[in-house]
């Protein structure tokens, strides 16, 4: 298991927030561009989630899945949007990014009057503090034979 | 029934058979108001839908599917009214409404078809490993959705609950089904919609089969 990057996004699309650990393959654009595309994949995702869905949905797109990776999706009501990939071994972590909103976001940006709250997160404390977090998670550890 | 619905998508991304499930169950509530209506209503994408105001099990994104047992069409009932205009005048009420989720029409279904296709692409795009297909699967709280691409790019897609399990087998199958009875047909020109009878009537029984018995017999 491994967890790969990790974006925060606000309503209105800005990336507030990138990290990643074990990530292979960097992409050609620079990160701006990829923020917009993935913004994009994600609103139009949520959009197409909801218009094929034949009952009502209550939290609507959770996860998907391809050969290689998984991402994770959460957001809060808000329209913060919690971005994750993993390995394709890795379950459900919803508590793990609402975990990340709730006892990293609010905490460390929310209540400290320095972070500009539609501006990218600039906070080293919410940067170590997210690290540490990551890093001790079960899900984390690469596997030996990688 | 656990299978909700299969999308079969051509290698340019324009759909070429869809296949809705008759047994599920869509939610539509009927309710009899006074004025002044205690719901937000708005056109959208020529529908009229609930914006604000959930209850009694109407919900927001809910359409207009009849008033006083008049079937909706669009924005406009079945005998021509306006429905907004309906709606607006107070010698109308008390006025008996029936919400639902709307039925995707033909070309909304080929919009979410070219949509999925493009999806598909950016999810590649975008992975962090390198080497990544497109989607596989993509899940939400009410369906999942499992994307099977054949070598020569076509796209099987299949919607079904987030629980059921084996649809791999399911989705092989159905290329079965596709290559004996839509490809072998004569009459069949490539990317085209399928339309054949022999390809309908198999495909249901093999969803049919899929639902009744589980995958060990398929």
């Amino acid at each position: 298991m491994t967890i790969f990057n990790f974006y925060l996004f606000d309503r209105h699309g800005t990336c507030l927030y990138y990290a990643e650990w074990n990530r292979k393959k960097q992409l050609t654009m620079s990160k701006e561009e990829e923020f917009k595309l993935m913004y994009g994949m994600i609103f139009s995702i949520k959009s197409f989630a909801s218009r094929l869905s034949p009952t009502d949905m209550k939290e609507g797109f959770l996860n998907f899945t391809t050969s290689k990776y998984k991402l994770h999706f959460f957001e809060t009501p808000s329209g913060l949007k919690f971005i994750m990939n993993t390995d394709l071994s890795v379950g459900n972590m919803k508590d793990v990014l609402h975990q990340i909103f709730s006892s990293l976001y609010v905490e460390y940006v929310v209540k400290n009057p320095l972070c500009e709250l539609d501006q990218p997160v600039t906070s080293e404390l919410f940067k170590t503090k997210l690290d540490e977090y990551i890093r001790g998670l079960p899900q984390f550890p690469i596997k030996a034979t990688s | 029934m656990t299978i909700f619905s299969v999308y079969i998508i051509n290698k340019a991304g324009s759909l070429i058979y869809d296949y809705d499930s008759p047994s599920v169950n869509r939610p539509a509530v009927e309710k009899t108001f006074s004025y002044p209506l205690e719901l937000v209503l708005k056109v959208f994408d020529e529908k009229v839908v609930v914006s604000f105001g959930e209850r009694d099990g109407i919900k927001v994104g809910h359409a207009i599917l009849g008033i006083n047992g008049v079937a909706a069409k669009g924005r406009i009932l079945e005998d021509g009214r306006d429905i907004m205009e309906t709606l607006a005048t107070e010698a109308n009420y008390p006025i008996n409404i029936k919400f639902g989720k709307p039925h995707l029409t033909t070309n909304e279904k080929i919009m979410l078809a070219s949509m999925l296709h493009s999806l598909f692409a950016f999810g590649s795009q975008l992975s962090p490993e390198p080497n990544s297909s497109g989607i596989h699967t993509l899940e939400t709280d009410t369906f999942k959705l499992h994307c099977h691409q054949t070598m020569t790019g076509v796209k099987f897609v299949l919607l079904t609950d987030p629980k059921q399990a084996h649809v791999d087998a399911i989705l092989k199958k159905l290329y079965e089904v596709y290559s004996d009875y839509a490809l072998k047909n004569p009459f069949y020109s490539l990317d085209m919609p399928v339309r054949a009878e022999l390809f309908d009537a198999n495909l249901q029984q093999v969803i049919e089969q899929a639902d009744k018995l589980g995958i060990s017999n398929i």
